[in-house]
């Protein structure tokens, strides 16, 4: 950011963190907090438990909407909602709404909240005009979209125009780069070996970029992808990629241990 | 052939599926698809206009289906042939066979016909002492497989050329032995040969419908082999088997149709065979049949019309969904168990069989969105599959662990504090169990996940516990 006051300056911004980064890496919901306060944003976390997805998905519509109401009434008073995700975003953005279509009151109340709702690449280039991060990362990274994100929320250029003014940082395409990689939440246990055939293809495609680095949006993915990469012993490492636009990368990647 | 019902199967038919080499290496080489959709795609601009017409198009349809129907009967009885409605499967069965035995007939060609698959002609024939010849190359092939199709525009599509050779080689033993047939042409020309013969004997022609005009009473096919056109004009008899769906009311809408058909499916600007029929041969015409018939299958149709499966009913069947699967492309058509495979059939299929039998196949699905994003008709498949699996859950149709997992994790996700509690206790036990290597070989209950790929370890602690941590929070 150069001069002036940052294009997020004023704005109070929840951070939806999602269930997953809650649980099982922290460090990128800190990589958001620091994205978004370098932005200008105030950043608030409201106390917060999941989207509602895995009920939502399974046919548990009862259960869905007492989760996405409390959701909305946690982030009642922001300005913006916003979430490391494409996933867990679409669901507030684009799904909500469609999960209280027979309720006209909470409908109504679920396309408002849903209007405010974004994931955080598409939000710091699309509705902030973030054009560049200061960051630097030595690798070579390539990008798997992953399918909310691209395919409910249009994001496909603007994580990549990001890693660009990463230095250090090339980046490769991936092949197949909006093929599924088999995650699909509760999905990948269900159906485990379906899931995991999947997978395997999506890593022969990372695995012939010659990339060392993969990055994508959604950690439910990147924990698949991850698993296993790791699983058929190719040493690349695996991270979100707001861990990369933040440059915040001194934790281990996802799936190794501190121990190197 | 009439298909086994296997879908309750489905992850047995997954797991067979992943470890059939030669299905994998078919899949594998198979369709080029993808690409030549996007190229053709690439090439028309207005491509995406023309979606929202073809959907809106049919949904016109649907909305007065009846008006329709009855328009359609009309023309075709004023084109002097004979509408025969069918309630379900064993009901069309059961006409055509009348036909048949009405005018003894004993060979039956067939253009490639998906509606004839569902209400499992070919058994019937068999049944009854009536030789059902396939003429579309691809239905040949696996008639000579005793297989079903494994895709519903590239019936073959899960045998390689190998396969073919062989599978020929079998069959046509009055051929001699060394002839070549490395090469698809002299497969192609192998069948043609064969076909040409069979044409001229049959006593009945069948085939499907792309769509049925109502303004004309015209019965269309793309084809790109020209064997559909054979199969109506040659024998006495032309039988169209189609379901009630396929009406469409103007040639000009059918016109509209086909600009997204042959894009969608193979990638083509239009198939290269377009044929209409409208009736039997009159006076003067040089060819055609002598009678003229059309049996429309309801099988379930009009009972999904008012419901939130409705949307379905616009699939006008081209392919492009399952072409984009992950899950069809992993495991190919013959997984699904039923006649229909892919994304439209894991919407489809549960209707026609019912959820009890057909409800893996909504649940097999990682909801990528691919399908809907390429359906030249904007059906919402994932939304539909979300959709049976609300009726699954209402019913309590699925398994036990599942419903007892689901419902234990949303008594904490509705419950903030206590999920704060347990859930940072929980990965920090984690972390130091699997913190090290920073993956899980194994884990309690997640083999479905472990068996196949680690588990990354969590950092340990929650970002929640973090952050209220860090920046001293209360809320
Ligand atoms: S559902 Fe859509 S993409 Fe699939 S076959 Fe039907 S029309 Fe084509």
């Amino acid at each position: 950011m150069s001069q002036g006051s940052p294009p997020g300056a004023g704005l109070r911004v929840g951070l939806f963190v999602t269930c997953l980064v809650d649980l099982m890496r922290p460090s990128v919901g800190f990589a958001a907090v620091k994205l978004l306060e370098d932005a200008g944003c105030k950043v608030v976390v409201p106390a917060q438990t999941c989207c509602g997805q895995p009920a939502y998905n399974s046919g548990d519509r009862a259960d869905a909407k007492a989760i996405a109401r409390q959701t909305m009434r946690a982030f009642a008073g922001c300005d913006y909602i916003v979430a490391p995700s494409g996933s867990c975003g679409g669901m507030l953005a684009k799904h909500y709404p469609e999960l209280f279509a027979d309720e006209p009151d909470a409908s109504r109340e679920a396309v408002a909240f849903a209007a405010k709702c974004r994931e955080i690449v598409s939000f710091l280039t699309d509705t902030l005009g973030v054009e560049r991060v200061k960051a630097r990362y030595e690798g070579v990274a390539t990008y798997h979209d992953s399918c909310s994100g691209l395919r409910e929320l249009g994001i496909r250029a603007q994580p990549r125009k990001l890693l660009e003014s990463v230095d250090g940082l090339r980046l490769v395409e991936l092949e197949d780069s909006d093929v599924c990689c088999g995650f699909g939440g509760t999905f990948a246990v269900k159906y485990g070996e379906l899931s995991g055939a999947i997978v395997a293809k999506k890593t022969d495609r990372i695995a012939a970029t010659g990339a060392d680095t993969l990055l994508a949006g959604d950690l439910g993915c990147l924990m698949n992808m991850a698993g296993k990469l790791s699983r058929e012993g190719r040493q690349i490492r695996v991270r979100h990629v707001i861990e990369v636009l933040a440059g915040m990368t001194d934790d281990p990647p996802i799936g190794e241990g501190a121990a190197k | 052939m009439s298909v086994a019902l296997t879908t309750p199967r489905f992850k047995d038919n997954v797991h067979e599926a992943l470890h059939d080499a030669r299905l994998q290496r078919a899949m594998n080489t198979a369709g080029n698809f993808v690409p030549r959709r996007a190229a053709a795609i690439e090439r028309l601009p207005e491509f995406e206009a023309l979606r929202d017409s073809a959907r809106d198009i049919k949904n016109h349809t649907l909305a007065h289906l009846d008006l329709y129907l009855e328009a359609y009967e009309q023309r075709v009885t004023q084109a002097g042939g004979k509408v025969h409605y069918a309630r379900d499967s064993e009901e069309a069965r059961a006409i055509f066979l009348d036909l048949c035995k009405a005018r003894g007939a004993k060979r039956v060609t067939k253009g490639k016909s998906m509606i004839s698959e569902e209400i499992g002609l070919n058994h019937a024939l068999e049944a009854a002492g009536i030789e059902a010849i396939e003429t579309d190359l691809g239905e040949y092939i696996i008639q000579l497989r005793n297989e079903g199709p494994s895709h519903i525009i590239a019936p073959a599509i899960h045998v390689t050329r190998d396969d073919i050779e062989a599978d020929f080689r079998k069959a046509h033993l009055h051929l001699p032995r060394d002839r070549d047939l490395s090469q698809p042409e002299t497969l192609l020309s192998e069948a043609r040969e064969i076909l040409r013969q069979k044409f001229l004997s049959a006593d009945i022609g069948v085939t499907g419908a792309n769509f049925l005009i109502a303004e004309t009473g015209a019965s269309v096919i793309v084809t790109n082999e020209g064997n559909g056109d054979l199969t109506q004009i040659l024998p006495k008899v032309h039988v169209v088997i189609a379901s009630l769906e396929k009406i469409t009311p103007t040639l000009d809408d059918v016109a509209q149709l086909l600009r997204v058909l042959a894009r969608s499916a193979t990638g083509q600007d239009m198939s290269v065979y377009t044929t209409l029929s409208t009736g039997p041969r009159r006076a003067g015409d040089p060819d055609g049949p002598e009678e003229y018939h059309v049996i429309l299958l309801d099988n379930g149709r009009s009972s999904m019309l008012a419901g939130e499966f409705s949307d379905m009913l616009r699939c006008i069947r081209c392919g492009a969904c399952m072409n984009h699967c992950p899950v069809y492309q992993a495991v190919g058509g013959h997984a699904y168990g039923w006649v229909y495979p892919g994304p439209m059939g894991a919407v489809l299929t549960p209707s026609l069989i019912g959820v009890k039998d057909g409800g893996q196949l909504p649940n097999a699905s990682t909801f990528c969105g691919r399908c809907e994003s390429v359906c030249p008709m904007k059906i919402p498949l994932p939304k539909m599959m979300r959709h049976w699996r609300e009726r699954e859950f209402e019913r309590h149709l699925e398994p036990t662990p599942v419903r007892y997992g689901l419902g234990l994790w949303a008594f904490f996700a509705t419950r903030p504090a206590l999920y704060r509690f347990a859930t940072n206790v929980a990965t920090r036990a984690m972390a130091l169990i699997g913190g090290g290597r920073g993956r899980f070989a194994w884990a309690p209950l997640a083999g479905g996940w472990t068996r196949y790929r680690d588990l990354p370890a969590p950092q340990g602690g929650t970002f929640q516990a973090r952050w209220r941590a860090k920046s001293g929070a209360v809320n």
